[in-house]
């Protein structure tokens, strides 16, 4: 049974089409990722599937009584409410303390409970979010860059953690990221967007696909992958990454020590 | 017991303060404070309006009151810049209003009641009319507590979850509306905003939970009507702004005791 459907969806602002003709289905127990650079529509495409963005054209079926655990992008915690974490788990609808404590405890952030959400970090504030998510006993989980905030081993922590949440519980999976080398592996499908889908697969086919490595270039994955696949290409990576000068993400450095070693491959 | 006028306009004030603690501290949770001052200034062209029909006065205010909330409402759901927006229609509100009930004869004099209150004048019906719409509100807020809550932190959440955000912003909307209405007569138009700020602004600092902020404010929104009407009484001050100028004493001493408190 298909939990969720989106078929040719467009959503438009403005005159702009943000997302045109997207389709997507997820099924039970997978987990499927969305990549795609800054602006590409990741998160629209998220926020039309909870039915928060209205759609321009196309249609978007759930399974009847499809419970959805969101993680957004990130909580903006105003200063003037306050909510401990605890109180958090219970909105909108109430757990039991015994329930808050191991779900808190099951996403590594035991005993927070009467912290202050304003008081939280980053990394822990996503984690009690996704603590909240998981308390509805989740049919899909939907995860907009989570891990933001969260540093490389709590990041891999994180992954994991959602990898062992879909094993115990058959929950789906629907999460957007950039960290496209730490998600690729964790992920069943991935789904390349730019306003439109670019090209779908597991992770092998859309890494190796042209479409793929004309948004991302080639020093986003595992070293041994881009090398074995330079000589089939003729545009050279510094030519077709295309990321925007603000883009936040770390494979600058990877990009770096290709440019270096390439003299020496083609030398 | 309600023979005596004192009583009497101890208990309406503190019906208003049952109605003004939670929803001030939505007010101040959703950074509405400019939301409540146009609502509250639109009243005064809900009396002028009302007198000028020959309607029920309660009537008239709620009626305007709640077109401007629902005006507002719409216009920062588009996305106005909410600051100038706000600031425009509050004042302008003020401005109509005042400019309408000259046209009305022999309201003139009653004009400092409508901004600030008649506390002291409070009848039977009027007592009725603030403790039944404190009642209502309490009950619309109980009702819709949780989503309420969801909405405020985030309406993603709240639409993830099931939840229709721009309802819950409706039951605020009207629960405003309402609180307007009831009461003009007891701290004024001009102040009615300040009854729901001060005194959840006042809990903020004291409170770790949402639940507790609502009733400590409340508490104080109560303290401050009954030692303000002391104040009135014993100064011949006038007794909307007495009321609110102890709200004022009480937040500050909260904003100096909270910082002491969590050393």
């Amino acid at each position: 049974m298909t939990l969720i459907a989106a078929q040719n969806i467009t959503v438009r602002f403005g005159s702009t089409d943000i997302l045109s003709g997207v389709s997507l289905a997820v099924q039970p127990a997978e987990i499927v990722t969305i990549v795609g650079p800054n602006g590409s529509g990741k998160s629209t495409l998220l926020r039309a599937i909870l039915g928060i963005q209205p759609l321009a054209a196309g249609t978007l079926n759930r399974a009847p009584n499809l419970r959805i655990g969101y993680v957004p992008q990130r909580l903006h915690i105003d200063r003037p409410i306050p909510m401990t974490a605890r109180r958090f788990l219970s909105l909108p609808q109430r757990c039991t303390d015994a329930q808050a404590t191991a779900v808190l405890a099951r996403c590594g952030v035991a005993g927070v409970e009467n912290r202050q959400l304003a008081d939280l970090s980053g990394g822990q504030l996503q984690r009690v979010l996704l603590a909240r998510a998981l308390l509805n006993e989740p049919d899909i989980l939907i995860l907009d860059e989570p891990t933001q905030g969260l540093d490389q081993p709590g990041e891999a922590a994180f992954y994991q953690l959602i990898a062992d949440v879909r094993r115990d519980t058959g929950a789906a999976v629907l999460l957007v990221s950039h960290d496209l080398h730490v998600v690729m592996a964790a992920s069943d499908r991935v789904i390349c967007l730019n306003g439109h889908i670019c090209c779908e697969g597991t992770p092998d086919v859309v890494r190796d696909a042209p479409e793929y490595r004309a948004l991302f270039g080639f020093g986003t994955q595992g070293a041994l992958a881009l090398y074995r696949h330079d000589h089939d290409h003729s545009h050279g990576p510094s030519l077709t990454h295309v990321h925007g000068p603000n883009c936040g993400h770390d494979h600058g450095h990877s990009h770096h020590t290709e440019t270096q070693k390439e003299p020496h491959k083609h030398a | 017991m309600l023979d005596d006028f004192l009583t009497r306009a101890a208990l309406a004030g503190i019906g208003v303060a049952v109605a003004t603690g939670p929803l001030g501290a939505f007010v101040v949770w959703r950074r509405m404070a400019y939301f409540g001052d146009a609502t509250s200034h639109a009243a005064i062209l809900g009396v002028a309006l009302a007198l000028a029909l020959s309607l029920p006065i309660g009537l008239g205010t709620m009626f305007v009151a709640l077109a401007m909330a629902l005006t507002v409402s719409a216009l920062s759901a588009r996305g106005w810049a909410v600051d100038t927006t706000l600031g425009v229609l509050a004042h302008s509100a003020l401005a109509f209003g005042l400019v309408a009930i000259s046209f009305v004869p022999g309201v003139r004099a009653d004009l400092s009641g409508l901004l600030f209150g008649d506390i002291l004048a409070v009848s039977r019906t009027d007592l009725a009319y603030v403790w039944a719409g404190a009642a209502v509100i309490t009950a619309l807020l109980l009702w819709r507590w949780q989503a309420l809550l969801t909405t405020t932190l985030s309406e993603d959440l709240a639409h993830a979850s099931g939840l229709n955000p721009d309802r819950e912003r409706l039951a605020l909307t009207v629960a405003l509306a309402i609180t307007v209405a009831v009461a003009l007569k007891i701290v004024g138009a001009l102040l009615i905003s300040a009854m729901l700020i001060i005194p959840a602004a006042s809990a903020r600092s004291l409170s770790r939970s949402p639940e507790v902020m609502a009733l400590l404010a409340v508490i104080i929104g109560a303290v401050s009507v009954l030692a303000g009407l002391q104040l009135s009484l014993h100064f011949d001050t006038p007794a909307g702004p007495s009321i609110i100028a102890v709200a004022a004493l009480i937040f500050t001493a909260s904003v100096v005791i909270a910082p002491l408190k969590s050393r």
